[in-house]
Parts: C-alpha cells; structure tokens; sequence
C-alpha cells in the first residue's frame, strides 16, 4: 500500500491515470502525446504506477498497452470506508459534482 | 484481435491452485464473490454457471479454454432480462506464479456496442478481485459493498 500512496503523491501521475480512465488500453507514445514531459519522464512515471500495480499493461504485437487498474484503489476504499457508508458517500460526491459543475467554463 | 477493454491484476499471495479453486468452484466463490455460487471446474465445451445468493440464475456460459491453473476463458453474458440481444463477453483468467504470490490478471473484452454488460461490471470486478485477494490471505470475503445496481436487478428480476 505504500507504493501505492507513493505513486498517487505526484500530479503527473495523477494525471496520467487520468488519461488512461478516460481512454483506456493506450501505448506510450499516444500517452505522451500533448503531454509537457519529455518521452523519458513518462517512461519512469508509468514505471512507478505499473510497479504500484496502478496501471497494468499487456502486449499486443510489438506494442504495449497501458490500462488503468482499480484493483488497489479498491482495496483502499474497503479498508477505511464501511459498507453502508457507501451509498451516502456516493450522494455526497454526486451533489458536489453537479454544484461543481457550474464552476467549470 | 481488438484491444482490451479492461485489464485488471491483484497479486494474491496464495499458489495459483488455490486461486483456480477459488474461481471454479461454487463452494469456495460463495464465500468471497458476494454469495454467488459460480462453477466453471468444467472443460472447454461445458458450462460455467452462476447462481445468485437467492437461487436465481445469473449464468450459462460456455467455457472456451481451461488449463489449470494457468488460464481459464469463458463467455460473459448475464442472464438478466433487458440484456437478451446481446453478443456475449468475454472474460479471461491468468494465473502466473509471482514470488510466493499469484499474479492475477483479469480481462475483460468482446463488448458489444453500447453493451449494457459494459457498464454494469466496470464496477464489478475490482470488488470481487478485491474480495478474493481478502478472502484467500486472511479468511475472509469482503462485505457485499457490491454494486448496488446488481443488487437492484437481482431484486426485480426474482
């Protein structure tokens, strides 16, 4: 669980799951694409989600697919958040996306 | 070959015979996938089946590989009502020694387009891995935090 934490604690990172949440199963050039990071530093990132188990990957040919992998975010959540908390959690997070919503443009 | 729609892994520390065991046969799935009672110990040709905690029948899939405890394919295609016109799924097990670990890696793919099968086991698989690593380390299944979606349907489909 620490290198899970170690590898959220970077907002690159972050951003990258991000990336591969919304567009799932991507190589490393589409992932470096628009990105201000040079080839190499993605490189190192996805190193660090993957040895987290964050992002797993599978080859398909000669390339490799990046995939977000919820796994350990999971087994986050079921350690400190109880069964019938979630629900009311779920509303809580709905209601601050829609009034957050508003603030985007 | 298309690509992947999800890939997921968990690294289980117990040996890929007790993982197998874990995903093939009802007695021990009950205990950790929420209540449901899956088999698929079958071979290629025959059926994995899945029954619900209530009784209901949730699966028929045929099972198109089986190499234990390696590697284990079978079809995904949920027996709920509004999901009749569906190609089914497909979801892949592999089993790789890791240290004295299992590497687990799920994937699933085959979606149909706009699948409603899509949506409802994106949520599904991280809950149930989560709860076999928990099961198989400590004893113990997870609370049935399950999708509240799934149980909604169970319930109106009984």
């Amino acid at each position: 669980m620490d290198l899970v934490f170690k590898a959220l604690a970077d907002a690159s990172r972050r951003d990258l799951l991000d990336r591969l949440q919304a567009e799932n199963g991507q190589t490393l050039s589409e992932l470096c694409e628009r990105l201000a990071m040079t080839r190499q530093a993605v490189s190192k990132h996805l190193g660090i989600l993957e040895e987290a188990n964050l992002v797993a990957t599978v080859k398909r040919g000669r390339e490799k697919l990046h995939y977000l992998n919820p796994v350990p975010i999971h087994e986050i959540g079921e350690r400190w958040i109880g069964k019938f908390e979630r629900s009311r959690l779920q509303a809580l997070g709905d209601l601050k996306k829609a009034l957050e919503a508003g603030d985007e443009s | 070959m298309s690509k992947p729609k999800f890939v997921y892994v968990t690294y289980i520390a117990a040996p890929p015979e007790k993982v197998w065991e874990a995903l093939t046969k009802a007695d021990i799935s009950e205990k950790y996938w929420f209540g449901y009672r899956v088999t698929a110990d079958g071979k290629v040709g025959d059926h994995m089946t899945a029954y619900s905690p209530t009784g209901m029948q949730a699966h028929d899939d045929p099972i198109l590989e089986s190499d234990p405890p390696r590697r284990l394919v079978y079809d995904w295609k949920p027996l709920y009502k509004d999901m009749d016109g569906e190609r089914p799924s497909r979801v892949s097990f592999e089993l790789e020694p890791f240290k004295d670990q299992t590497k687990l890696t799920v994937v699933h793919d085959e979606f149909d387009e706009d699948s409603k099968i899509f949506g409802l086991i994106s949520k599904g698989w991280p809950a149930v891995l989560s709860s076999l690593k928990s099961f198989l380390e400590t004893g113990r299944g997870l609370q049935a935090s399950w999708d509240d979606e799934a149980q909604k349907r169970a319930a109106a489909e009984a």
